[in-house]
């Protein structure tokens, strides 16, 4: 069986598993959940690019997730009345423009800096949503109509579900592409050495702010998304603490490799609701989710620094080769 | 705004300035020694400031959270060796990974202490804010008041400036820590062991320096400075998760007069802190945003902060 | 006919220290030219602003009558130079195939909205650049380890996968840094041979090494640097005659007779 076989059967079980869930999880709040998983692996596939390949990172990333949320909302309003598509659009757009201001000074240079300047501007982008009256302040946005698609309205839990994921796969499988292709290559090779890469002819600093601007647009297209799905924004979902939680989530899962974000996305948001149902239940455990996001970040990065996909993927490849060679080297 | 309102603005930013110069300096001194950005900088000043509390209220009898009841002047000793310690620790824990990782893994490694520190800091002391009392309560507490001579007066009397007294405290322990470190880097063993680990960790090594000591040194120094800073603010201000925005903010002083820079930290700290009191006036709002604006505006102009920008206009 | 590569009044300063000092040379094309020099004379330093890994100081740098100065390293190899590393910098987690693959970057076009929807004719242009790097492969003599991750190869097996993917760029002018060092005499033999094959196909070889008998056999001219400064240029007999470039390897000075 060749690689293109398995893949083509690894996507279908993996498609088929999703289209499955809704069957077998009838609740709607644990449903819920999963749409989020979905969500959160959208937002989490762009950081994955750029923190595995470009080797940078953003400390404000709920910034375009906000952007993308924020625009649905005000452009779907009765005050501008557009069409769901335009409106996250528009957030695309914005959210490409911010990400090309703040990247093309700081990719330019060796260093944290973009690190530092989406930090300084996550905040500023949550002080200006928590202030800002046409963004409605503290109380954020409600009644943010619903999608159509076609003659479906998206407004219960199945069709939430089904919607969210066929965007999650689609921006997998383009992300996908991406890796796998020259372009993927030329990223492989800035991230291991940069001066190596250059001097074939692969231009570093272009390529880091095509990956930033990727992750902003999809960033902005996981916030779209959500406002349809909650139908309601405020600004506490896109601070500093979101933005950690999408690296956390980068982290875990693994970055340089597409399946690293699900599994991250999947396996924190899990994570974290399991841990508030236990903590409803045990009073001690309350309000423990910080202590944990830090904990799985300080103990992830010092023993396993390229995500538990990564990891285990690796280990279970080399104990294959090892067994092929018959042991000895 | 009038000259008056302006000076007063600039006096009450130079106070909330001297926080952020002394979260700068700290992290200036982790940064210089061991080139990690240390995103938990501001978590030495909650617990200085926590710490402080717990030690200095009185008892608790309603079921709140009280204290020990130790006289203000203890409690702050105890809480700067407390924090200390906790930084010490983190210094120590943060060696293993020093070596082979990457500067991006240290800084999420700091975001993730930053998270466990704030954790446990709200399960230990709750979520609400407390109160620690002021370190001097001359007058019953009364502010200072100083005449300017050199200005107009207003109904003939000079028009005064405000100052409250543990804003005083604030200022004079910032210029005191900062006259003391130079001192220190410039003029003892440890100090200028230090300032070598930092220009070349294997030159030091050669020489005999103790590189981890000296990891653990700048951690362990600049929670103490935190710390201090901490308690002299508490008085105005203690609460869990105060350390998030302020550290954040000490750190863009920290980038925006050079990271790596000690004059520059200090200097920038201040100018930070009066340009958020005199925005402020105008966009209260928004005055958080104020330093982050700058940060910004400093990363795209010249990333390596405002002395490399005059350095390169003077050539 | 002007060089290939002119090097004229380059010098490079690092925060006091002069690495190199007024530097001028020309390379001709079609030629195997040497860089020799004691340890700490510059060579790297050199190297790498001709590359653009490095910005110039002072001085101008022309290659094939077009300004070089101070370009970006990408836009230099898309002139027509590529190099190698002195401490071998392949892509370790990479095969042997896709390092050499990267080599072809410029030939290809696909970007990332193309790469994203995986557009049909982009296809043929992996394909395309796939068969180029077997070949390249081949021609070093390395076209049984394509598949094989490069960081596990044999280091004499590195130094020849980084010639393979400095050539697969197609270059005019081959920049060698110190690439005989570490290889055995056997080896080395083979060195020789492929850079010979190289210049027939007419790449233009500049080359710093250490090794005195490799540069002294198979380079046309040399050019001798010491403590930045240039003190020497010619044939490798003419070079291996000169009394300021015998002091200099030597360390002492040579007393008049």
């Amino acid at each position: 069986m060749d690689i293109r076989t398995k893949r083509f059967i690894g996507a279908f079980l993996f498609i088929t598993l999703i289209g499955c869930v809704p069957l077998f999880v009838k609740n709607g709040y644990h449903l819920g959940i999963l749409t989020m998983v979905a969500i959160n692996t959208i937002l989490v596939i762009g950081l994955n690019l750029l923190m595995g390949y470009a080797g940078q990172v953003s400390l404000g990333h709920a910034a375009f997730y906000g952007i993308g949320a924020y625009s649905t909302a005000v452009f779907t309003s009765s005050q501008f009345g557009w069409h769901p598509f335009v409106a996250a659009l528009a957030g695309i757009v914005i959210s490409i423009i911010v990400a090309a201001i703040i990247g093309i000074p700081c990719l330019r240079l060796r260093g944290h800096y973009l690190a530092l300047a989406t930090l300084g501007f996550g905040w500023i982008m949550y002080i200006v949503m928590k202030n800002w009256e046409p963004l409605g302040g503290t109380s954020g946005i409600e009644k943010i109509p619903f999608l159509v698609v076609g003659n479906i309205v998206i407004n219960d839990d199945q069709s939430r579900f089904y919607f969210t994921w066929a965007v999650a796969m689609i921006i997998l499988w383009i992300t996908w592409n991406i890796v796998h292709s020259r372009v993927g290559r030329a990223l492989r090779a800035l991230h291991t050495s940069e001066s190596a890469a250059s001097s074939l002819g692969v231009y570093i600093t272009g390529y880091k702010l095509q990956v930033f601007l990727l992750s902003a647009v999809f960033a902005s297209i996981a916030g779209s998304l959500y406002a349809h799905c909650i139908n309601f924004v405020s600004p506490n979902t896109f601070n500093f603490v979101t933005s950690v939680q999408i690296v956390v989530m980068t982290v875990i899962g693994g970055m340089a490799s597409v399946w690293g974000a699900p599994v991250g996305a999947g396996a924190i948001t899990i994570l974290v609701e399991v841990l508030r149902e236990v903590g409803d239940k045990v009073k001690i455990m309350k309000d423990s989710d910080v202590i944990m996001h830090g904990l799985i970040l300080v103990l992830a990065m010092i023993f396993m620094p390229s995500g538990v996909y990564c990891t285990i993927f690796d280990g279970i490849v080399r104990l294959f080769r090892r067994k092929k060679t018959g042991g000895a080297a | 705004m009038s000259t008056i309102d302006l000076l007063q603005n600039l006096l009450f930013g130079i106070a909330q300035g001297s926080i952020y110069a002394l979260i700068a300096v700290g992290f200036t001194i982790i940064f210089s020694a061991t080139e990690i950005v240390n995103l938990a900088q501001g978590e030495f000043i909650m617990l200085g400031a926590m710490f402080t509390f717990w030690f200095s209220a009185p008892p608790s009898i309603d079921g709140s959270v009280g204290g020990m009841g130790l006289p203000i002047y203890m409690a702050v000793i105890l809480a700067v060796a407390a924090t200390s310690i906790i930084g010490v620790i983190m210094g120590w824990v943060m060696m293993r990974p020093l070596k082979k990782a990457n500067s991006t893994t240290m800084i999420i490694i700091t975001i993730g202490a930053s998270m466990i520190i704030q954790g446990v800091a709200s399960h230990v002391w709750g979520k609400d804010a407390v109160k620690v009392q002021e370190f001097t309560k001359f007058n019953d507490g009364a502010m200072v008041i100083m005449n300017v001579p050199f200005l107009k007066p207003i109904d003939g009397v000079p028009p005064q400036l405000f100052l409250q007294q543990q804003q005083i405290w604030i200022i004079g322990i910032m210029l005191i820590l900062v006259i003391l470190l130079t001192l220190f880097f410039n003029l003892t063993m440890a100090g200028k062991a230090m300032r070598a680990t930092a220009m070349n960790k294997v030159g030091a090594k050669l020489v005999g320096v103790n590189v981890s000591r000296t990891v653990m040194l700048a951690f362990g120094l600049s929670a103490a400075i935190g710390a201090l800073g901490g308690a002299a603010i508490a008085p105005i201000y203690a609460q869990y998760d105060m350390g998030g925005l302020l550290g954040l903010k000490g750190f863009a002083a920290a980038i925006v007069g050079g990271l790596g820079n000690f004059p520059g930290s200090v200097i920038a700290g201040l100018i930070l802190g009066m340009a958020e009191a005199v925005g402020a006036n105008y966009a209260s709002n928004y005055k958080d945003a104020i330093s982050f604006v700058i940060l910004l505006i400093v990363l795209i102009i010249s990333p390596n902060g405002l002395p490399a920008l005059l350095k390169r206009r003077r050539k | 006919m002007s060089a290939l590569l002119q090097v004229e009044g380059v010098s490079k300063i690092f925060d006091g220290l002069v690495a190199v000092n007024n530097a001028t040379f020309d390379v001709q094309e079609g030629t195997i030219t040497a860089l020799i020099g004691p340890n700490g004379a510059g060579k790297s330093t050199m190297l790498n602003m001709i590359s653009g890994a490095l910005p110039v100081s002072i001085g101008k740098i022309t290659f094939n009558k077009r300004k070089i100065t101070n370009k970006p390293p990408h836009k230099i190899a898309g002139y027509g130079v590529s190099r190698t590393f002195q401490n071998v910098e392949l892509f370790s987690n990479m095969s042997a195939l896709e390092n050499v693959m990267i080599g072809r970057h410029l030939r290809g076009r696909c970007g990332m909205l193309a790469a994203a929807t995986r557009l049909w004719h982009l296809r043929r242009e992996e394909l395309k650049i796939e068969a180029d790097a077997h070949e390249f492969l081949n021609r070093v003599g390395l076209g049984d380890m394509a598949d094989e991750p490069a960081g596990d190869l044999p280091f004499g097996k590195q130094r020849l996968l980084e010639i393979a993917r400095a050539i697969a760029v197609e270059p005019k002018l081959l920049l060698l840094d110190e690439a005989a060092s570490g290889l055995s005499t056997r080896e080395k033999k083979d060195l020789v041979k492929l850079i010979y094959s190289l210049r027939s196909d007419g790449i233009t070889i500049f080359m710093v090494d250490h090794d005195m008998d490799l540069v002294m056999d198979i380079s046309e001219h040399v050019i001798v640097l010491d403590h930045g400064e240039k003190i020497a240029e010619g044939t490798p007999q003419q070079v291996q005659k000169n009394d300021k470039v015998i002091a200099a390897y030597l360390g002492e000075e040579v007393e008049d007779a």
